[in-house]
C-alpha cells in the first residue's frame, strides 16, 4: 500500500491511481499484509504474474511443483502464523488442482484466499480453451466465492475476500479473475473491508448463557472438557490455561486442539477420538458435565452419537451457530469467541479442585500406558515402531518442533505421542484428512515461521501423492526436516483389512522406490534407518542440521494403532488391542 | 424423527451464484427440494428465496443452519405447513373451442375459484392459486377435456407471525 501512496502524493485528491487489474491485484494483496504467496502460472493468469514480476522485492512468490502444493502449503503457512495463506493458480486444470486444499481447508477452518486466472470475459460459457466453471465446482468447499469479470471489482472484492477468510470461523475464499479484468486499467483506491451487510462473523455472548453455564460448572461434580481448535483460533490459549486451573478440570483435546495446552500440563488428560487416550474416550461416558470448546463433535470424535456421554449435561461454547445441536445436544450453548466468552465466564467460576475425578484419568492412563504406549515408545521387540521415533524428536526438539503430520497411522502416533510445549504446533489435516498434505504443508509451515524447527512426519503413502514438492525445498533450501516412516504399506488401510476385511490386503502393500536417492536427486541430505541403535544420533544430527534434511525410517510393518474405537463403536467401547 | 412438510424461507442479498450454494447444501445431505421460489421481498434490494423440503425436523435445522452460514444470506427460517399461509399458482391453456362447447369447462373454472386471464382465437388461458391439491383436483377435472399445455409455480409463503428481519437488518 506504500507504494501506492507514494505515487498517490501530489496528485488529486480522490486518493486513485490509473494502474491496470493485474497491478491492482498485487496492491490488494500488500494492503492485506501478504509476504508470501504460493503458486503456479498459466496462460489466463499470466498478467498477475508479469506484475509479480515487478514487485518481487516486496511479494515473494514461491513456485510449487503442483496447484495441490501450493494450497497445502499456503495452508501450513496459515496455520502457524495465524495469517491468511494465498494461494494461486491459473484457470481450467490450475483451478481444479486446488480444489483438495480448498475442501481441507473448508473443514478445517484455515483462513486461505485462492485467487483463480479465467478465460477473458467474452469468451465465458463458451467452452474456450481452459475454461471451467471453478465457482461452480468450488462453492461446495469454500467459504465465499467469487469471480470478478471487470477490473473496477478487484480492490473490493480483495478487501471482502480477506475479510471474509480470516473472521469469524475462518475458512478459504477462492476469487477468480477473468483475463480482461487483469489487462484493463482503472482509477485504483483501496479500502479494507470491517464489514458484510449479511454477514456476522463473531456471534454476541449471552450473558444469560455464560451464567447458566457457570452454575452448571460450579455445581458439577465430575466435570470434562474437551476442546478443539476454537481455542487456537481465538487466541484462547491463557484462558483455557487459566480455566483448567482455577476449576481444576481434566481437559482434553481434539486432534485440531492439539498444543493449545502443553501437552505436560497436569489437567491435559490426552486426545479423544477413534486413536485418542483410553481415558478421556472412556470417561466421556462417566462425566456429568461435558464442556466442549471450539469443537464440532466430529463422528471421529464421538464414534456412535447415541451412546455419547448421554449420562452428561453439555455445555458447548462455540462460534459457529450451524455446529450447535448439529451432532450433540447442548444444555447450555455459549456463542461467541473463544477468548472473549471464556473471559467473560473465569470471573463467575469457583476455585475448585477434582482429584478423584483426575485420579480416574491417571487409572485409566496406566492401563493404557502398560497395554500400549509402553510397547510403542520403549519397545523391546526388534523393528523400530513409530512412537518411539517421535519420542526422539520430543526429545531432540525439546518439546518445541512444529509437527506437519500427513494422514494414517503415523499421523495419529505422531498427534499421540508429540509433545507441545507452545501453540499451534500440531499441523495435520484433521477434518478432510487428506494424504499428501505434509510435505508441502511443512514448507509452508516454516516460511511461516521461520524461527521455529519444523519436522514433517509423513508415511511412505502420502509422500509419494506430494513428493514433487521436493523442488521447492531443493530450489529456496528450506530447512524443514522430513521423515518418512516407511512401513512399506497403506499402513491404516491395512490395518482395517485387518481387523475388519479378514486381512484381505487389497492395494496396500507399496512397493516404493529409494527414497534416499529421490531426496539426494534433489540435492537434500539423505539418510535411512532401520536399527535402533542409530535412532537417537541419527535424529540428534537432523535436528541439529541447519539444512533440509531427509530420514526414512523403515519401521515394523505391520504395528497396528491401538487405543482404537471400531467405527460406529461407542466411546466407552474403545478397543486397547 | 418422521418427515413432514417444511417451508424454508431465506432473506439474501440477490448475487450470482447464491443459488447454487443453497441448492448445494440440500444436494451435499441427499435432499430433495419439492418446490423452490426466488422473489423480492418486502425488504428493498433483499430477496427471498422461498423452499419447500419434505424431511425431518432435525435435517431442516440442520439445512436452515448451513444456509444461514453463508456469507450473503441474511436470515434463514423455518416452518411448518401449520405456521404459515401459503399457496402455489398454476396457468392452464386450453383449446377456446372448448370453453363454448363443453359447458362443464364454465363450471370447472366457477366452481374453483379460477380466472380466465386471456382468450384467444385459438386458446383461453385459466389460472389459479391455491393449495397444490386443489390445483391438483382442477387439473383432474379439465384433463378429461384436453390440457394444452399447464404449469404450476414453486410455493410462495408467508408467517403467521412476525419474521422480525427488518429488526435484524437495522442492526447492520
Amino acid at each position: 500500500m506504500e507504494t501506492v501512496k507514494e505515487k498517490k502524493k501530489g496528485t488529486d485528491s480522490k486518493k486513485t491511481i490509473k494502474i491496470s487489474g493485474a497491478e491492482a491485484l498485487i496492491h490488494c494483496l500488500l494492503a492485506e499484509g501478504v509476504e508470501t504467496m504460493y503458486g503456479y502460472p498459466g496462460g489466463a493468469i499470466m498478467p498477475v504474474y508479469d506484475e509479480l514480476y515487478k514487485f518481487q522485492d516486496k511479494l515473494t512468490h514461491i513456485l510449487t511443483r503442483h496447484e495441490q502444493g501450493a494450497t497445502h502449503a499456503a495452508q501450513g503457512y496459515a496455520r502457524v502464523s495465524g495469517k491468511v495463506g494465498v494461494a494461486i493458480a491459473t484457470s481450467g486444470p490450475g483451478a481444479t488442482n486446488l480444489v483438495t486444499g480448498l475442501a481441507d481447508a473448508q473443514i478445517d477452518s484455515t483462513p486461505m484466499v485462492c485467487i483463480t486466472g479465467q478465460v477473458t470475459r467474452q469468451l465465458l460459457g463458451t467452452d474456450a480453451f481452459q475454461e471451467t466453471d471453478i465457482i461452480g465446482i468450488s462453492t461446495p468447499v469454500t467459504k465465499w466465492n467469487y469471480q470478478i469479470t471487470e477490473a473496477s471489482e478487484i480492490p473490493e472484492v480483495m478487501a471482502k475476500a480477506f475479510y471474509i477468510a480470516r473472521s469469524g470461523r475462518p475458512g478459504p475464499v477462492l476469487v477468480d479473475i477473468t483475463k480482461n479484468a487483469q489487462i484493463d486499467e482503472f482509477d485504483f483506491s483501496y479500502e479494507k473491508c470491517t464489514a458484510v451487510r449479511s454477514y456476522k462473523p463473531v456471534p454476541k455472548p449471552n450473558k444469560t448463557a455464560i451464567q447458566a453455564a457457570a452454575d452448571l460448572i460450579n455445581s458439577a461434580k465430575k466435570p470434562f472438557i474437551v476442546w478443539g481448535q476454537g481455542i487456537i483460533l481465538g487466541k484462547a490459549e491463557a484462558e483455557l490455561k487459566e480455566l483448567v486451573e482455577k476449576t481444576g478440570i481434566p481437559a482434553a483435546w481434539t486432534i485440531m486442539g492439539a498444543s493449545a495446552l502443553d501437552t505436560s500440563h497436569p489437567l491435559n488428560v490426552g486426545m479423544v477420538g477413534m486413536h485418542g487416550n483410553y481415558g478421556p474416550n472412556v470417561l466421556t461416558n462417566e462425566c456429568d458435565l461435558l464442556i466442549a470448546i471450539g469443537m464440532r463433535f466430529d463422528d471421529r470424535v464421538t464414534g456412535n452419537l447415541d451412546s455419547y456421554a448421554k449420562q452428561a449435561k453439555v455445555i458447548h461454547f462455540e462460534i459457529d451457530p450451524a455446529e450447535v445441536n448439529k451432532n450433540v445436544h447442548a444444555d447450555v450453548a455459549v456463542l461467541g469467541n473463544s477468548k472473549d466468552t471464556l473471559g467473560l465466564i473465569l470471573p463467575l467460576l469457583n476455585n475448585n479442585k477434582h482429584e478423584a475425578w483426575h485420579n480416574l484419568f491417571k487409572e485409566k492412563y496406566k492401563i493404557e500406558f502398560d497395554t500400549i504406549i509402553k510397547n510403542d515408545i520403549h519397545p523391546t521387540k526388534e523393528g523400530l515402531t513409530m512412537g518411539e521415533v517421535i519420542e526422539e524428536i520430543n526429545l531432540a526438539s525439546n518439546n518445541k518442533a512444529v509437527i506437519v503430520s500427513d494422514v494414517g497411522q503415523h499421523q495419529m502416533i505422531a498427534c499421540r505421542y508429540a509433545k507441545f510445549s507452545q501453540s499451534k504446533s500440531n499441523i495435520t489435516s484433521g477434518g478432510l484428512g487428506t494424504m499428501g498434505f505434509a510435505l508441502p504443508a511443512a514448507i509452508g509451515a516454516k516460511m511461516g515461521a521461520m524461527e521455529r524447527e519444523v519436522v514433517a512426519i509423513i508415511g511412505d503413502g502420502g509422500y509419494q501423492m506430494t513428493i514433487q514438492e521436493l523442488g521447492v525445498i531443493f530450489q529456496h533450501k528450506v530447512p524443514v526436516k522430513i521423515v518418512v516412516l516407511n512401513n512399506e504399506h497403506l499402513g491404516m488401510v491395512r490395518q482395517w483389512q485387518e481387523l475388519f476385511f479378514e486381512k484381505r490386503y487389497a492395494s496396500t502393500v507399496m512397493v516404493n522406490p529409494d527414497f534416499v536417492k529421490i531426496a539426494e536427486g534433489y540435492s537434500i541430505e539423505a539418510k535411512r534407518i532401520s536399527e535402533r541403535k542409530d535412532l537417537k544420533s541419527t535424529i540428534q544430527e537432523m535436528m541439529a542440521s541447519k539444512e533440509p534434511y531427509f530420514l526414512e525410517v523403515k519401521v515394523e510393518q505391520e504395528d497396528n494403532v491401538f487405543p482404537m474405537i471400531p467405527s460406529g463403536a461407542s466411546v466407552s467401547d474403545v478397543r486397547l488391542k | 424423527m418422521e418427515n413432514q412438510w417444511f417451508t424454508i424461507s431465506v432473506y439474501s442479498e440477490n448475487n450470482v451464484g447464491l443459488l447454487n450454494r443453497i441448492s448445494g447444501i440440500f444436494l451435499k445431505r441427499h435432499i430433495n427440494i419439492e418446490s423452490l421460489n426466488v422473489s423480492k421481498s418486502e425488504i428493498d434490494d433483499v430477496s427471498k428465496f422461498t423452499i419447500v423440503a419434505h424431511t425431518t425436523e432435525k435435517w431442516v435445522h440442520n439445512i436452515v443452519g448451513q444456509i444461514e452460514k453463508q456469507i450473503e444470506v441474511i436470515k434463514a427460517y423455518y416452518h411448518t405447513d401449520e405456521e404459515t399461509i401459503y399457496q402455489e399458482s398454476a396457468l392452464f391453456k386450453i383449446a377456446s373451442g372448448l370453453l363454448f362447447d363443453e359447458r362443464q369447462i364454465q363450471n370447472i373454472i366457477k366452481d374453483n375459484n379460477a380466472q380466465i386471464v386471456t382468450v384467444s382465437r385459438d386458446f383461453f388461458v385459466i389460472a389459479k392459486s391455491g393449495r397444490r391439491n386443489e390445483i391438483d383436483e382442477m387439473h383432474d377435472q379439465l384433463k378429461p377435456y384436453g390440457i394444452m399445455q399447464f404449469v404450476r409455480s414453486g410455493r410462495i409463503s408467508v408467517t403467521k407471525d412476525e419474521m422480525k428481519i427488518s429488526a435484524i437488518l437495522k442492526e447492520f
